[in-house]
């Protein structure tokens, strides 16, 4: 066992994979010389060589394109979106060439796009996005988006390994706050399966990434003050998301708050609560109720960003409503 | 006409006030990441100054220099920097997106952005405005970007009045530009059938004619014009580059180098020894060639003008330092009691 950040995690699984299977490579913006603008794939380039590191141009829709035909030709590459919120220049590739091919040609594009998302850390409004419900709404597509180191490292080796496009949201803000021991040895978490973060049976809140550390820590609050016992269900992969796991928590807990930093409306919180009101209705106590970001931009000053943010204050806010109603 | 003096006046002031949004920055008050134009002044003075009464400036993510020679309010634009709610954008936007509806000037933190803009905003000019003009700064970075590409292509083809300007730093962000990019710049754009020159950015005198000239053709209805001029960023990609830190301080970063560098040789790992060797050589040679391109004072285009007005007029060139120096000052302090105010 080591203590690894969630940024360790990330960096330690891009390694392994590499040293594992040499269909692997890695490009992106200034991910070789320098490690990447948040410093994720530092020593790589050193060890892989140019060959297997590749510095790209500023030009996301080529370094998807090419992705995709290196994919077809038997390697697995893995394209880093310097930020996730420069993803939008390279949509086409992705939502139609890439999420489609499958469906259209039978062949499968073993490649994983990582995507450095989530605000909290005064980037404005092009450095701060969560753009993933964009690709859960595109067929074809896998989505994760872990939380903890563990899941951060299972997760991308198993995004790797998988012969689909997978896209990888890693939350910025997580990168150094977020640590734990890992095990040594190889093992990987299985992309469409979510986690019971916090065991309890007065309510569930279902949520992913940064917002899965927040809601544990009100649930705790919660207990403590009302001495009720809140579930955490981390959803993990978004697409596809783990229906089994949220069914038994709606079968169990009767109520449901759903969370995550993504704007409201159209939101995946919304595709969750049409899910749940579809096949367990009959088991809610109270309407299902959603916190999530503001219908806007994110704000570049931290207070307006503190207001856009479904912050620690709002989930206890919403929480006591659901358990009260 | 080109007027030194008036131009040194305008870069100076643009410098100070730069240098004093470094010193928030390096105190902690300015929040994210920060992207200086210091090292552009000259592209910004020779391109704004030439500017007339409804022309538009479409920005990249180091607009304060155009900002501030174009007569934006300076502590408007030190307040948006703080995120403060009186600044230029509500403290909404930060340093990457500015906008300024009167000087018609928009900035975006997405490289290559700038010029569909700004083909919008000459096409709108066409109409409304004949004789107008449309500006967009990008750097060398940009030149790969597809949507800068379309907007080269749009322009030409529907004679639009624009003005592109590339500021090429040799580096986009952190990867020298030559290791991502093909051809030949100025070839490229012609392909486009847009007349492209070449000027060094840190030399005013010689910007202003090609400004002048390129203006000119664009007035006359005759389509875009490509200005690609070389710049060196002095504080390198943004506030805290760890290539100007390494030779600023040269025996405290070493140090901190030194064990990383031993450990990347040394390492088990799935390659050879001499590859990894190879590539170490290859990054100390990027650092010090990094460390080289910002210690020619003769690149420093405020240095390089500021020596010929001192061999001029010494006296006169003191004293209009200080006036701006005092004007800085005011503005800052002014900024920075508000703040105090505000927080209380």
């Amino acid at each position: 066992m080591a203590v690894k950040t969630y940024l360790d995690a990330i960096h330690d699984a891009i390694e392994e994979e590499m040293r594992r299977d040499e269909n692997v490579f890695l490009m992106g913006e200034d991910v070789g010389l320098y490690g990447g603008a948040f410093k994720v794939t530092k020593g790589l380039f050193q060890e892989f060589g140019p060959v297997r590191v590749l510095d790209t141009p500023i030009a996301e829709s080529a370094i998807i394109g090419v992705g995709i035909g290196t994919a077809l030709q038997g390697f697995r590459p893995i394209c880093e979106m310097q930020f996730a919120d420069f993803i939008s220049n390279a949509f086409t590739q992705i939502v139609n060439n890439a999420a489609t091919f499958y469906w259209r040609q039978g062949v499968k594009i073993p490649m994983v796009i990582r995507a450095p998302s989530g605000g909290n850390v005064h980037g404005g409004p092009f450095h701060s996005q969560n753009p993933e419900a964009w690709f859960v709404h595109s067929p074809g597509l896998k989505v994760v988006a872990p939380a903890t180191a563990y899941d951060a490292k299972g997760l991308l080796k198993a995004a790797i390994r998988d012969d689909n496009v997978v896209l990888y949201f890693e939350n910025k803000y997580l990168y150094r706050r977020i640590k734990e021991d890992l095990p040594e040895e190889d093992f990987i978490v299985e992309i469409g399966r979510a986690r019971l973060a916090r065991d309890g049976e007065a309510a569930t809140i279902i949520t992913y990434s940064a917002q899965v550390h927040d809601a544990i820590k009100v649930a705790d609050e919660i207990a403590e003050e009302e001495g009720k016992e809140v579930a955490v269900l981390d959803l993990r992969s978004l697409m596809p998301f783990d229906k089994t796991m949220i069914l038994e928590q709606v079968r169990k807990t009767n109520r449901i708050l759903i969370v995550h930093e993504d704007h409201l409306t159209g939101g995946i919180g919304g595709e969750i609560s049409a899910f749940i009101t579809e096949h367990a209705f009959e088991y809610l106590d109270a309407p299902i109720m959603r916190v999530a970001g503001l219908d806007i931009p994110v704000p570049f000053s931290p207070p307006l960003e503190k207001h856009y943010l479904p912050t620690k204050e709002k989930i206890k806010d919403k929480l006591k409503k659901l358990l009260a109603y | 006409m080109m007027d030194l003096w008036h131009i040194y006046t305008h870069m100076f002031r643009s410098r100070l006030f730069e240098e004093a949004v470094a010193r928030a920055w390096q105190a902690g008050r300015i929040m994210g990441e920060m992207h200086s134009s210091i090292g552009e002044e000259a592209i910004a003075a020779a391109t704004v100054l030439q500017l007339k009464e409804g022309d538009a400036m479409l920005l990249d993510h180091r607009g304060t220099a155009p900002l501030v020679i174009r007569g934006v309010d300076m502590a408007l634009l030190y307040r948006e920097f703080l995120g403060h709610p009186d600044g230029l954008c509500g403290g909404k936007g930060g340093h990457m997106h500015l906008f300024s509806r009167p000087h018609l000037a928009a900035s975006s933190g997405i490289v290559g952005a700038t010029g569909p803009l700004a083909a919008g905003f000459a096409l709108a000019a066409k109409r409304l405005r004949p004789g107008n003009v449309a500006l967009a700064y990008f750097g060398d970075g940009a030149m790969n970007q597809g949507m800068l590409l379309e907007s080269f292509n749009l322009a030409a083809a529907w004679k639009l009045p624009v003005l592109f300007i590339c500021k090429d730093s040799h580096w986009a962000i952190t990867t020298e530009t030559e290791q991502v990019t093909g051809g030949n710049l100025i070839e490229r754009v012609r392909g486009f059938g847009i007349p492209a020159e070449y000027a060094e950015g840190w030399d005013v005198e010689r910007l202003w004619p090609l400004v002048q000239k390129a203006l000119v053709h664009i007035r006359d209805g005759k389509g875009p014009f490509f200005i690609h001029a070389t710049c060196v960023h002095l504080e390198g990609h943004f506030l805290g580059d760890p290539l100007i830190r390494v030779f600023r301080h040269p025996l405290k970063e070493a140090r901190k180098l030194t064990s990383p560098l031993l450990a990347a040789l040394s390492l088990k790992s799935s390659d050879s020894v001499s590859h990894r060797k190879e590539r170490l050589e290859y990054l100390l040679k990027t650092i010090g060639k990094a460390a080289k391109q910002r210690r020619e004072d003769d690149k420093d285009p405020v240095k390089r003008l500021r020596k010929k007005l001192l061999a001029e007029n010494k006296n006169r060139l003191k004293e209009v330092e200080q006036q701006i120096r005092t004007e800085i000052d005011h503005i800052i302090s002014q900024v920075e009691r508000y703040e105090k105010e505000a927080k209380r």
